[in-house]
């Protein structure tokens, strides 16, 4: 507890020795504030574990996206068992199968477990072709029991898909199209916001009056006439692209904003002035001085747009909008939690939403950390 | 104050011409128009449509000039007649279609609107007086999840909350037997009852954007040193806090007014079309996918004019309520 | 002021070991450590030092307007010389509720304050006179119109022409002088028997400084107010104060009438800051000297002298081992320092520091 006080100095004192070593100091600044924030720290680990899921998804799904079965439709989740009927234990994790009947009053379909069935988990399971990372062909699968028995973790849908599969298949579209979406509107909005602030004049008019008229317009009506134009039956590929640039287009303009704003009020601090006098170029200015001054606000105003995006897709999928079988995001896998009955007889349907939850949660979290680390006069 | 509002009020002409184009284009958009749609849906009904019948059908719906002039057409149509078009879904003119929905969309907009000031405001005052409080970590994290949660899920949560515990999911604005019935005093209570949910489903997201806003002014507010002077000079705490942090807080919050009621206005649509609402939502939806051009455009340009609308009442309200402004424009 | 006379002993505000503690991640932080000084009717006493030493937390504890995460401990007795109060015992300032009735009473009313930043010491929402009239509303009358009458002869007294349209005007219209007297108007409206001064001028063009306290001085003859002068500028001590308290991190290392700390400085600190002052006739060829190193945050310090790490004349072994008591060397000068105390061997004189 004791401490020699004197050498409790800021580093701030030390003599600057050169700029390479500030210029990293000011990262580590960063990182150091960044670690503070708990809730940020949690949410990065979370994040990374969901894209590293998505980025394996194919291996970590039981079941490919086409799979079907039409004897289990609707299907409960299964429960992971470690003890059986009898009450025997057994090491390995198990799950029993499924007995389908009809409920005696209503008459609906139903199942119920057929204790007589035990399928044991299984690692490295072979299963259906598919390509590892989209490149290396494979058939292995992380879990999954012996035909004929199912997996079928977190229940089925209405044509007898596993759940369970289609969330991580589907969170490959679900968290991949706001990062590539942010990442063109970034890239959009670096360099046209940057030209607006840095050269002023006519170009700033005309750049501002252009994101003036886009914003006005309404983002969520644009979105759907913008989705409704895709023509219906056209490869996933194009189709995921088409949305990509749809949310970009109208994205870009708040980051160009941002950039414009904050290149506006660097480009007249003393040292760019200086800078300038001296004869440095535009772009050495620009790149030199300008960028490291304002990259991590960017970078936080990005981190902040995604959640934005997440939602969008979610609704555009949701309304038939967006991302269309045989492709799917979590907001294709909630049409089909639209009704309410679906959500009364088969409550696991409404389970993606919890995903979406989880991302748009950790984004937010994430954005005020680095919000945090950026600012160093934040309290 | 009044050469600032017209300034306001040019700037915003070339974006409005902008806008009208960018709608025309989007309405163009779309593959194949409204008579091939319409030739498929007849030869599937079993009735042949010949290339003849289109071309006379695009003839007389004016499909057939060069887009920029169907874009002339158009615009006139609307600036000297007020005739946005006919909507070849409903079978009427736009206007008339627009109308039917207009009043309870407006009612639904106004009275979330209301819903999202009464409610975040105090809970935002509270939030910053009781900093790191429970009941600020409770309604913090309230409108985070407010936030997270994507409208349309909501609504489907909250008609089945109401369906388990009142066995009925309030669908809709009204119960069946009320539809068509004139107006009364059960029909207006019938209706507030069906307001409950999307009133709250639309409202969250704004209540919860405006929690966090209010919240963050506040504390800004708070440690201002004007408050310190208030409290030497001998002012209660209550005083201090109505008088000096709320009042300036609320500028920024006060000037979202007439940004606010678009962005309900818009962020209605999926909510609506969940919940299955008679308001404008479902019928620009159907409009978009039936490729109703001339109402789905006519709604995509309301919706843009009433942006900019409400842009220039945030601006000109914002002047009015900041002593700097106004006193520039009162001249010394 | 007959009461004055009647009890010429006794000072308008003492203060007794006021201590203020806030708490941080790392510590419990001694922003205010043990201060004593008294202030005395119609005097002026400054507080000097350079910023974060907690003068500024001191002269606000002193009506209670701190944030509510400053513990503050001690006593700060206040006497009125105004009937009914004078009778009546002292009234311990910190004792009271800082959101009570009583305090509010005397704040503004008996004791009022003036602030660095006159700019943002004004709500930008109101007009000046909305805002001069507030404390003439709470205090004076509930008559709007008087209100608004005492206002403006206020207003015209700090020198503002034209008070009836500046009367009207919104802080922004305000120059930065102007609003500083306006400030000065506002404070004085009650008519305060002290009128606390935090950094009145640093923020002001040094003309107008001048002016500011020239204003000052007059008002405190014209209404026989005792101020209480917080500042880092030894030249405005030297212009306005009867009294010198010299602070230090937390804690007041020396103090004496005004004349005897410029011509007879004791503690390293003071002579330190005294060198560092230009001065008119000075050596032209010699650097102005500072004083090195920087100030500790005295979060989790050990008893020691906190001059310690900065002190040219440090005893090791005794300046960063014990605390240092204060050393009275003349009826009106107390200085803080192991050169002077006759304790340099001797055990700690019983402050004990909790050093956690």
């Amino acid at each position: 507890m004791m401490r020699p006080f004197g050498r409790r100095q800021s580093a701030a004192a030390e003599p600057a020795i050169d700029k390479d070593l500030n210029y990293s100091s000011q990262w580590r600044l960063m990182y150091v504030r960044f670690k503070k924030h708990k809730l940020a720290r949690v949410s990065l680990v979370v994040l990374a574990l969901l894209y590293a899921s998505a980025l394996f998804a194919q291996f970590l799904a039981p079941y490919g996206l086409e799979n079907y079965d039409s004897k289990y439709v609707n299907a409960p989740p299964m429960k992971l068992r470690f003890v059986d009927a009898e009450g025997k234990f057994h090491i390995r994790p198990f799950v029993y199968g499924l007995k389908s009947g009809r409920d005696p009053e209503t008459m609906r379909k139903m199942f119920t477990s057929d204790t007589d069935k035990k399928y044991p988990l299984q690692i490295f399971v072979k299963g259906e072709k598919y390509k590892f990372l989209g490149l290396i062909p494979s058939s292995t699968h992380l879990i999954g029991v012996e035909e004929p028995g199912r997996l079928f973790l977190l229940g089925t849908d209405s044509l007898g898909r596993d759940l369970f599969s289609r969330i991580l298949l589907g969170s490959q579209v679900s968290l991949s199209i706001p990062l590539v979406g942010v990442g063109i509107s970034f890239v959009l909005g670096l360099i046209i916001g940057g030209a607006s602030g840095y050269f002023g004049g006519w170009l700033d008019a005309v750049i501002q009056r252009v994101i003036e008229i886009i914003r006005s317009f309404p983002t969520l009506p644009l979105w759907m006439a913008l989705s409704a134009a895709i023509p219906p039956r056209i490869p996933v590929v194009r189709m995921y692209f088409y949305i990509v640039i749809i949310f970009a287009f109208i994205e870009w303009t708040g980051l160009a904003r941002v950039v414009r704003g904050k290149f506006i009020s660097l480009k007249n601090e003393d040292y760019v002035v200086a800078a300038k006098i001296a004869g440095v170029s535009d772009s050495k200015i620009i790149v030199k001085h300008l960028l490291p001054g304002f990259i991590s606000y960017l970078v936080v105003a990005t981190t902040l747009a995604i959640p934005g995006m997440i939602l969008a897709e979610t609704a555009m999928s949701f309304l038939g909008l967006g991302i269309r079988s045989p492709a799917t995001s979590w907001g294709v896998l909630l049409q089909e939690a639209q009704k309410i009955d679906n959500i009364a007889l088969y409550p696991w349907k409404i389970i993606p939403l919890g995903t979406v939850i989880l991302t748009v949660l950790t984004f937010n979290f994430l954005g005020d950390g680095l919000r945090d680390a950026a600012d160093p006069y934040k309290r | 104050m009044l050469q600032y509002t017209l300034k306001r009020i040019l700037l915003a002409i070339p974006v409005v011409f902008f806008i009208s184009v960018i709608v025309f284009y989007i309405i163009q958009l779309p593959p194949g128009d409204y008579v091939s749609n319409y030739a498929a849906e007849m030869s599937v009904a079993g009735e042949g449509f010949t290339q003849e019948d289109m071309a006379a059908m695009r003839a007389d719906l004016g499909l057939d000039r060069p887009v920029y002039e169907q874009y002339f057409i158009w615009v006139q149509d609307i600036v000297l007649h007020g005739d946005f078009g006919f909507s070849f879904n409903y079978n009427k003119p736009v206007l008339a279609v627009i109308e039917q929905y207009m009043g309870l969309t407006l009612t639904v907009s106004l009275v979330t609107m209301a819903f999202q000031y009464l409610v975040a405001i105090p809970i935002g005052i509270y939030c910053a007086v009781k900093q790191y409080s429970i009941g600020d970590y409770f309604f913090s994290g309230l409108s985070f999840l407010g936030m997270a949660t994507p409208h349309f899920l909501m609504a489907v949560i909250l008609m089945f909350l109401s369906y388990t515990w009142f066995g009925d999911p309030l669908l809709g604005l009204f119960s069946a037997e009320y539809v068509n019935a004139p107006w009364s005093m059960d029909k207006a209570i019938d209706l507030a009852k069906h307001m409950v949910i999307p009133v709250i489903v639309i409202g969250l997201s704004g209540t919860a954007d405006l929690i966090r806003v209010m919240r963050g002014q506040m504390l800004d507010e708070l440690n201002k040193p004007n408050v310190v002077t208030a409290r030497a000079k001998g002012l209660s705490e209550r005083k201090i806090l109505f008088k000096y942090p709320t009042r300036a807080a609320l500028n920024p919050i006060v000037s979202t007014f007439g940004w606010s009621l678009t962005s309900i206005f818009t962020g209605s649509t999926i909510t609506a079309i969940v919940l299955n609402l008679p308001i404008q939502g479902p019928v620009m939806f159907n409009a978009l996918l039936g490729q109703d051009m001339y109402l789905a455009g006519t709604w995509l340009l309301f919706m843009a004019l009433l942006t900019v609308l409400g842009t220039l009442i945030s601006d000109i309200l914002l002047a009015w309520l900041d002593p700097k402004i106004r006193t520039e424009f009162r001249g010394t | 002021m007959t009461a004055e006379t009647a009890q010429p002993q006794q000072p308008l505000l003492r203060v007794q070991d006021l201590k203020i503690r806030i708490r941080m991640d790392n510590g419990v932080m001694n922003a205010v450590d043990g201060v004593d000084f008294e202030i005395r009717r119609g005097r002026t006493l400054g507080l000097v030092g350079e910023s974060g030493c907690g003068k500024s937390l001191t002269s606000r504890a002193l009506i209670g307007i701190n944030p509510k995460e400053c513990e503050t401990s001690g006593r700060v007795a206040y006497r009125s010389s105004q009937e009914p109060e004078a009778k009546e015992e002292p009234l311990d300032l910190l004792a009271l509720d800082p959101n009570g009735r009583k305090i509010r009473s005397i704040r503004g009313r008996k004791i009022a304050m003036i602030f660095q930043e006159p700019m943002t010491a004004f709500s930008p929402m109101y007009t000046i006179g909305n805002q001069i009239m507030e404390a003439i509303l709470i205090h004076r009358t509930r008559n709007k119109k008087e209100a608004k009458k005492i206002a403006l002869e206020m207003l015209s007294k700090v020198g503002i022409s034209d008070e009836e349209k500046r009367f009207d005007q919104y802080p922004h219209e305000f120059s930065g002088g102007m609003r500083q007297r306006a400030m000065i108007s506002m404070a004085l409206s009650c008519n305060p028997e002290l009128l606390i001064a935090d950094e009145p001028t640093t923020a002001l063009d040094v003309t107008i400084q001048a002016q500011v306290l020239e204003l000052m001085k007059r008002l405190q003859q014209e209404f026989g107010m005792a101020i209480l002068l917080v500042t880092h500028d030894l030249g405005i001590i030297a212009e306005m104060c009867d009294e010198v308290a010299v602070m230090y991190l937390g804690k007041i290392v020396e103090q004496a009438p005004m004349k005897e700390i410029f011509r007879n400085p004791k503690h390293p600190y003071t002579k330190g800051l005294l060198r560092s002052m230009p001065r008119l006739g000075g050596n032209k060829t010699k650097r102005l000297e500072s004083i090195e190193g920087s100030v500790p945050v005295p979060v989790n310090m050990p008893p020691m002298c906190g001059f310690y790490d900065r002190c040219k004349d440090r005893i090791e072994g005794v300046c960063n081992r014990r605390s240092v008591p204060a050393t009275q060397i003349s009826g009106s000068h107390m200085v803080r320092c192991f050169l002077y105390s006759e304790q340099q061997g001797g055990d700690n004189d019983g402050e004990a520091h909790i050093g956690n």
